[in-house]
């Protein structure tokens, strides 16, 4: 419940609305009790007297009651819609900003998806809770003490049958309630189950027609499936149970009222009219119990989400910027000191230990290795994408822990392995690396990056509108328009990891000398492919986490065992092939 | 209670409303059970109301305890009837629900894998996945409260008008004007609440994608100090939502008051008209008195009717969603040949056995004085035209061959047509001129499952599936033994990282195989196909990055794989297209240029330029 409490804690800028729309819901509750009130004035006064002014008069407060009660709940509708919508909002906008302020480490700790399902189904449940909740929450207890108030006045001795019957169904609807919390827990696996081997059956869906696997695919689902019926069936099956539970509450209270009210006429202690009355004050206070308990097995089911959007605003950045950062990036000169580096504190094996590497500004510097030899990992460490955890990483001649991190990541640019393009034209995405850059300098970035060829030839050009996630360009041309972005933002530092995978050897060729021109900037460049590397100043070789060597093409050549088989291995037999490159 | 119904409205309603009439109807007798039982339940909650004015009445013109005891017996005993029959008819509901939900999971799971690719291609895979999860999700909503209610608040109504017609004929006109009125107000609001819904929708859409694509990138956003630029677009976004959602649902709200404010002027009025009847002297006051109470509460079950009507509006809009995706095609299959096992006599006479042999034939199922063709691997294209939409030529006049345990590769730029070719030989896409043969027979008289066994292929994305590794090879050949997954594990070079595991072949994989390399997963693609054993091969060779060593291991996998069986190869690499028997060289969907690897070179032609700048990987 501590979670319901902080995501509702939320509200706090629509208070006013909120407290606005329990007064209308308490209004609207008088005027629906003083309409009945009304009602018995004109039967019992006005007719026996032959009134027709009295008649029309109650007649008329009685719509124009109608009328304030429709006012009033029309107004309570306007301010529960904002109340509830601006929860919405305020949680979404919160997970919004928090999760901007996530480092890398954070996003690594939470999928994607799921912190998609917290910013968007998650906050729906929350603000339907309290949509549909709050209603019932703030009439309910008015209805149910009013019930019972008016029945003490009329009976005392009889209203007391109230006092034990309303608890028993109130603790019975309790432990429904808490029977189902686990039960849903459940069923929301079951869920994710199914879900996960959709989501399997639909991205493999070449493979299973492939293989004509249907039928085995459909016999895999059909498990899951069994399973969510299942647990589904154990839910609802308590769940429906309040529904005879109270009527058999209800019904218990009315036949012993019946009983003993019947006795009290008959004894001549009470009167038929207030025995009816009484009766009628049954339903209201049952349901208004009902009506609570309601609310809370909603709330129980709301309470999944509200764990999980907590859990979401309630992560710690993993880094943050110094008390007094320095803004300006002297120049692209970078130094490991000793350097190690784990993802988690559990993690047995560092990612990263002990790296030594000076790196002159202006320098180009081509780092190889095998899968798993953190060759991501050590660049990622320059723009502080994430901290060391012993050693320095210095930029500049200075610690990147000094440095405003905007200030660092503008003067850093990296082009990350799994690169995105966003939604929009060609040009917003390049803009992307400067703001104010105009026609020509995006000419020159796409030049550069020779991603010029293309854009050419493409009608709308800079217009051209990609789909979401970059879908009408091939791979190789992706990653040249990723490769301009980050030229855009002028760095000292360039990083390219593994960015030109997917680009043909002449075309990598050409962007290698056009980013030679840039003689003030550090290159920094991954590469599987030897020919990718073999020009630079010097070649970094990482085996699992640690230099294994530092030198120019010819001396690792001759010096190093990893290099040299990875050079057999791409240039045997390929004469041909060494001449061209 | 179970949240809110999102305002979706079905398209064509009587057509959605037969097709789930047919899903209601396999369960007939149980909802025939709950039928039966809500109505009772709901009859018996009406004549306990309408039993305790008789009841007190009793009381006092016997005034006996006997008469009372009668009375409250009675009562006791529908009472009891009735919150049995609740008891009954909630339990009988529920089952009867996940039964139907169960059903409709299931069919639509398994219509999904009858339908053709040009289906998923043009589907987003979100929007397929909300039909499991929202779709699925408002129907059982209003198949666990709507369904009942729907019935008792139904027979709640015409019971109500019932008695007032009994107690008095001239006063129930104006309550049914009353409901008359409030059905009107219904149904116009109904359709308002369309407009602001849609409204809703479409934002919430936008909210949604926005934030998916934000988070998806968010490294990037890093990377650029885009941050504040995006929050403004989302703070946009949000506002527009939160907007649309607050009309979208204060207009909703409107619904209830609105009603009941119908139902208390229309109360005033009987009770008015009521009185100068009595003053008249046409009815008499005991009567109207009781008569008023009933009037009173006959504008409850409609509340409830209209917000039912909400909830099963929704879920019959997602349930149109689903059964239009029941509807499209399945992928047509007009084969009637047969792949069989058969034995060898002799003579080289084929026949066709039950044991595995090894040995494989076509044989035709509507001609069975047709001879067997054994199962040789010669496939050929004739004057082959393709193109996903009628107006659209991707692929022109193809005609090339490949003979058993030939090796053909196809090069050339992205978009030139290399995987649309081999997408047709296993019939993904229907081609729309010309003939595709296998072992000379037409391909579109082979079943598809038949003629999709006797192909393997190892796509460029590798997508494993929950559960173990030997499970994954195992996809391949569903009845493989565990020593003929190691051993096509052996023949992918895949066998030794897979022990260096920590459980071996019994490690799990989850997440599409988060936990193994990119490498790794092609391995495991490439045992999966050398389990199959088909005599064909298709291969895309991967062109993301994979460390030179695992290249190596994945180059030696290829060729123990291609051994001996006829292969289509997208290549990527040199030594492919080398040790090739032939290479075509596609551009624009046409063969430009096809010959051996020398043969090429030596034309210098567009093969010689695409070899010394190595190939677009993409």
């Amino acid at each position: 419940m501590d979670d319901l409490k902080y995501v509702f804690s939320y509200l706090k800028s629509y208070r006013k609305d909120l407290i606005l729309a329990i007064i209308l819901v308490c209004v609207e509750c008088m005027f629906e009790i003083i309409i009945p009130l009304l009602m018995t004035d004109l039967i019992d006064v006005g007719v026996p007297a032959r009134d027709w002014g009295f008649l029309m008069r109650q007649g008329g407060l009685m719509v124009g009651c109608a009328v304030l009660a429709l006012i009033t709940g029309l107004m309570y509708a306007r301010f529960a819609a904002k109340t509830a919508n601006g929860l919405g909002a305020q949680l979404r906008l919160a997970q919004y900003k928090k999760m901007q302020e996530y480092d890398f480490q954070n996003l690594d700790h939470f999928s994607v998806p799921s912190l998609v399902t917290r910013m968007t189904t998650d906050v729906t449940v929350m603000q339907n809770a309290v949509n549909a909740g709050l209603r019932p929450l703030a009439r309910s207890p008015i209805m149910l003490f009013m019930g019972i108030g008016l029945a003490f006045m009329i009976n005392s001795s009889l209203a007391l049958i109230f006092v034990i019957t309303a608890p028993v169904l109130g603790v019975i609807l309790a432990l429904i309630v808490h029977k189902i919390g686990p039960l849903y827990n459940k069923q929301q696996a079951a869920i994710d189950h199914v879900n996960g081997r959709v989501q399997e059956d639909l991205t493999a869906i070449r493979a299973i027609k492939a293989f004509v696997r249907e039928d085995f695919e459909t016999e895999q689902f059909d498990e899951v499936n069994d399973r969510l019926a299942s647990a589904s069936l154990e839910t609802f099956r308590n769940a429906v149970l309040n529904q005879p539970a109270f009527q058999a509450t209800m019904y218990i209270t009315v036949v012993c009222i019946m009983w003993f009210g019947g006795r009290m006429i008959l004894a001549g202690s009470m009167t038929v009219g207030d025995l009816t009355a009484f009766l009628s004050y049954v339903l209201q206070v049952m349901n208004s119990v009902m009506l609570i308990s309601n609310v809370f097995l909603m709330l129980t089911r709301s309470l999944a989400s509200a764990r999980r959007i907590r859990e979401m605003l309630e992560e710690k950045p993993a880094l943050d910027n110094p008390a007094q950062p320095v803004t300006e990036v002297k120049d692209g000169q970078i130094d490991f000191e000793n350097v190690s580096f784990k993802y988690t504190e559990k993690a047995q094996k560092p990612a990263l230990s002990h790296v030594n590497l000076h790196i002159p500004a202006g320098a180009t510097v081509g780092v190889i290795g095998g899968t798993g030899s953190a060759k991501t990992t050590l660049v990622q460490l320059i723009p502080r994408l994430y901290d060391a955890t012993e050693g320095t990483v210095k930029v500049g001649g200075r610690d990147v822990r000094d440095y405003d991190m905007a200030a660092l990541r503008d003067a850093v640019g990296i082009v990350l392995q799994k690169n995105l393009l966003f939604s929009g034209t060609i040009r917003e995405n390049l803009l992307w690396g400067n703001q104010e850059a105009d026609d020509d300098a995006i000419w020159t970035a796409c030049r550069t990056a020779c991603a010029d060829e293309f854009l050419n030839r493409m009608p709308e050009g800079l217009d051209t509108d990609l789909g979401q996630g970059g879908v009408n360009v091939s791979g190789g041309q992706k990653q040249r328009l990723c490769i301009a972005r980050t030229l855009l933002k002028h760095p000292k530092v360039l990083i390219f990891d593994d960015s030109t995978s997917a680009v043909d050897t002449a075309t990598e060729e050409k962007i290698r000398t056009g980013l030679a021109a840039l003689t003030d900037v550090t290159k920094i460049i991954i590469a599987q492919r030897v020919t990718s590397v073999m020009k630079a100043d010097f070649i970094i070789i990482l085996e699992d986490g640690q230099v294994h060597a530092v030198g120019t093409h010819q001396e690792l050549l001759q010096s190093d065992s990893i290099y040299q088989e990875i050079y057999d291995s791409q240039m045997k037999g390929d004469e041909e092939d060494g001449r061209t490159a | 209670m179970a949240g809110q119904p999102n305002g979706k409205r079905p398209g064509n309603l009587k057509k959605t409303i037969r097709s789930f009439g047919e899903y209601l109807g396999h369960y007939k007798r149980m909802l025939l059970v709950v039928a039966v039982l809500a109505t009772i339940s709901a009859g018996a909650n009406l004549l306990g109301t309408y039993m305790i004015k008789p009841i007190v009445n009793q009381i006092t013109v016997d005034g006996s305890i006997a008469g009372l005891t009668r009375g409250v017996v009675t009562a006791a005993v529908i009472y009891i009837i009735g919150a049995l029959s609740t008891l009954g008819y909630t339990q009988t509901m529920v089952r009867a629900a996940q039964k139907i939900l169960r059903e409709i999971r299931h069919n639509l799971f398994a219509h999904l894998q009858t339908l053709e690719l040009s289906f998923f291609d043009s589907q987003r895979k979100g929007d397929l996945m909300s039909m499991f999860t929202n779709d699925v999700d408002t129907i059982a909503e209003a198949l666990n409260n709507s369904f009942a209610t729907l019935i008792q608040s139904f027979v709640q109504v015409v019971g109500t008008l019932i008695l007032l017609f009994v107690l008095n004929w001239r006063l129930t006109f104006l309550v049914v004007i009353g409901y008359i009125a409030m059905f009107v107000y219904i149904r116009y609001s109904t359709k308002r609440s369309k407009y602001y819904f849609d409204r809703q929708q479409q934002y919430l859409g936008e909210m949604d994608g926005y934030i998916e694509e934000m988070v998806a990138g968010q490294k990037v956003v890093k990377v650029f100090n885009h941050e504040e630029e995006n929050l403004n677009g989302f703070i946009a976004r949000n506002e527009k939502l939160q907007k649309a959602g607050t009309s979208a649902q204060s207009y909703a709200a409107t619904m209830i008051p609105a009603v009941v404010s119908i139902s208390y002027i229309n109360y005033a009025m009987i009770a008015v008209v009521g009185g100068i009847m009595v003053i008249m002297g046409w009815s008499d006051l005991g009567s109207l008195a009781s008569y008023l109470v009933f009037a009173r509460q006959s504008a409850m079950p409609i509340n409830q009717l209209t917000q039912q009507g909400n909830f099963i509006l929704a879920a019959l809009a997602g349930a149109e969603r689903i059964f239009h995706t029941m509807e499209q095609k399945p992928e047509v299959d007009e084969g009637t040949i047969d792949l069989v096992n058969v034995r060898q006599d002799e003579n080289g006479n084929l026949t066709v056995c039950r044991e595995k042999t090894g040995m494989w034939a076509w044989k035709d199922e509507s001609h069975p004085e047709n001879q067997l063709v054994p199962l040789r691997g010669d496939v050929r294209f004739n004057n082959v035209t393709f193109g996903y939409r009628p107006d659209q030529h991707i692929l022109s006049e193809i005609s090339l061959y490949a003979k058993p345990g030939q090796k053909i590769a196809f090069v050339g730029s992205t978009g030139a047509g290399k995987t649309t070719i081999t997408n047709l030989i296993n019939r993904f896409y229907e081609i729309s001129g010309g003939t595709i043969t296998f072992d000379g027979i037409d391909v579109r008289k082979i079943k598809k499952k038949d003629l999709r066994h006797s192909l393997g292929i190892v796509l460029q994305d590798t997508h494993l599936f929950t559960g173990t590794i030997a499970d994954n090879i195992r996809f391949g050949n569903l009845e493989a033994t565990q020593e003929e997954i190691e051993r096509a594990a052996v023949i992918a070079n895949a066998d030794s990282f897979i022990r260096r595991l920590p459980q071996g072949y019994e490690t799990m994989v989850t997440g599409d195989g988060a936990n193994l390399s990119q490498g790794q997963r092609q391995l495991l693609a490439i045992a999966r196909a050398a389990v199959a054993d088909p005599p064909v091969l298709i291969l895309d060779e991967a062109t993301s990055s994979i460390d030179t060593r695992t290249e190596a291991l994945i180059e030696k996998g290829m060729d123990q794989l291609m051994e001996g069986r006829t292969v289509f190869v997208i290549a990527h690499r040199l030594s492919t297209v080398r040790n090739s028997n032939a290479i075509m060289v596609l551009e624009h969907g046409e063969i430009v240029e096809r010959g051996d690897h020398d043969e090429l070179l030596a034309q210098k032609g567009e093969y010689y330029q695409l070899y010394h700048g190595m190939f677009e990987l993409s």
